[in-house]
């Protein structure tokens, strides 16, 4: 949870006052608080994301680096995760679970 | 240094490594803060590389490690509770506590669900106002935001039904108590990159005076580490003791101000228990009394926790660098990620961990070797 994972800022929008954005992470899309960067950030550019919060913006080649490199560290579990569950999990968000 | 050639940027990296050598007149101490700089090392095999001239201590900066085995239990009683949908980040899921984790308790019909991100768990609580939905805050400055953000969120919001169980804790004090340890060797410190992109580094600038070692705020990824070392040794073979950042490319001295902003609303310093260390004074956070509603210590009654760690483990020694993970009895043995007795051998970050997925138990374990 401690290690950002770096994506680029798809969308952006407006949650009753938060500002939100969509985050590609290679090819794995999840809603993100843009609040902390708001005003230095806009759509296209890439961000650093902690626990569904952007911290600070990066260039790309940045972006493109440590991606990589928690891909070698193989750190992307919680990137795997995403894919795997977390878009159904927020569409069964109001059923309980068996 | 078979490790190092497998990265994609060895040659750069055995370079700065000649840099180290020829740098070192003698062995320095250097602790890295950060386990997933812990798991950059001993992957790419970063401390075998600098034999010799550095010798890397694990430092406890592994967030699932340290949370406190009463903070556990109390997760696992709020799980158990029928009005209670206890929602976790996915790595807390199989820490042990005294006598289960929160996988068992789930398994007995407990309703925990792991969420991304706090705001999944504010979610939640909106769409079920007829239970109490409970989030467990744990990590360092880095998931700190997030966690302030879901409690201001949900005072604004007016959701009632919403709670954290805070067990946050601060890297700063932590390398204090390091640092006034008698039995302290750490010379010099890596600091944690991500955790100075939110908070900046004026925090490390008395320690580093005050005790005279240098601090460098460091990546994670395998040049970053080497790079920082270097900046280290150098620090220390001219006898400067600052506070320098190798990790330009995204951490500024004051951090992110708007995160650090609200993470001080809402919480403040408070005396935490670190699991294996114990008390460190003023060394965590906790929320600030306009937010007492939405601490669930205060809205559930918890009773007493009795806790009970096990024997075996030593993590309290592998968390203060005072033991290698091959060296803990248990290591390999009694204790694996599949069956761990302790949180370091749980967490990806967890220097146990580290060691048994890149083969480290092998000097330990000769019959195992091939
Ligand atoms: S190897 Fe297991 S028992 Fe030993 S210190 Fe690490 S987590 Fe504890």
């Amino acid at each position: 949870m401690c290690l950002g994972i770096p994506g680029r800022i798809i969308a952006a929008h407006d949650d009753q006052g938060l500002p939100m954005g969509t985050v590609d992470f290679g090819g794995v899309r999840r809603d993100v608080c843009l609040a902390y960067v708001a005003g230095e950030v806009s759509v296209g550019d890439y961000v650093i994301v902690h626990v569904g919060f952007a911290i600070s913006r990066v260039d790309e080649a940045e972006a493109r680096r440590t991606f990589e490199a928690l891909r070698e560290m193989s750190q992307l579990d919680e990137l795997e995760w995403m894919r795997a569950t977390a878009d159904a999990a927020l569409d069964t968000l109001g059923e309980d679970p068996t | 240094m078979k490790y190092l050639d497998e990265y994609r940027d060895g040659p750069i990296g055995r370079a700065l490594a000649a840099r180290i050598h020829r740098a070192a007149t003698r062995r320095w101490t250097l602790m890295e803060v950060c386990g997933g700089q812990t798991h950059t090392i001993v992957r790419q095999g970063i401390d075998a590389l600098l034999d010799g001239a550095v010798e890397m201590i694990h430092g406890p900066g592994c967030p699932v490690c340290v949370t406190p085995l009463e903070q556990i239990d109390k997760a696992l009683a709020l799980a158990a509770r029928p009005e209670v949908i206890f929602t976790s980040f996915g790595d807390m899921l199989r820490v042990p506590g005294s006598d289960c984790d929160l996988l068992a308790v789930r398994a007995r019909g407990g309703n925990v669900r792991i969420v991304y991100s706090p705001l999944d768990a504010l979610e939640l609580a909106r769409r079920h106002p007829d239970r109490e939905v409970v989030f467990f805050a744990v990590g360092f400055e880095t998931t700190a935001p997030a966690n302030a953000m879901a409690v201001w969120r949900a005072r604004e919001l007016g959701i009632p039904n919403f709670s954290i169980l805070v067990s946050h804790v601060t890297v700063p004090p932590a390398m204090r108590a390091i640092l006034a340890d008698p039995a302290n060797r750490v010379q010099g410190f890596l600091a944690a990159g991500h955790v100075c992109a939110v908070m900046g580094w004026t925090e490390y600038e008395p320690i580093a005076a005050a005790h005279r070692v240098p601090i460098v705020v460091t990546g994670f990824e395998p040049l970053d580490i080497l790079e920082g070392i270097a900046m280290a040794v150098e620090q220390l073979e001219s006898g400067r003791h600052e506070v320098e950042n190798q990790y330009v490319r995204s951490v500024t001295r004051e951090g992110t101000v708007p995160a650090r902003t609200l993470v001080e609303q809402v919480f403040e310093l408070a005396d935490r228990r670190w699991r294996g260390i114990g008390t460190i004074p003023m060394s965590g956070l906790t929320l600030r009394p306009a937010f007492a509603d939405y601490d669930a210590e205060r809205r559930f009654d918890l009773g007493t926790i009795r806790v009970s760690e096990p024997a075996e483990c030593r993590a309290g020694e592998v968390l203060t660098g005072q033991l290698k993970p091959r060296d803990c009895p248990a290591f390999g043995r009694a204790c694996t990620p599949e069956h761990p007795l302790g949180a370091p051998m749980v967490s990806s970050e967890g220097a146990c961990a580290a060691y048994f997925n890149y083969g480290r138990y092998r000097a330990a374990e000769p019959a195992e070797a091939g």
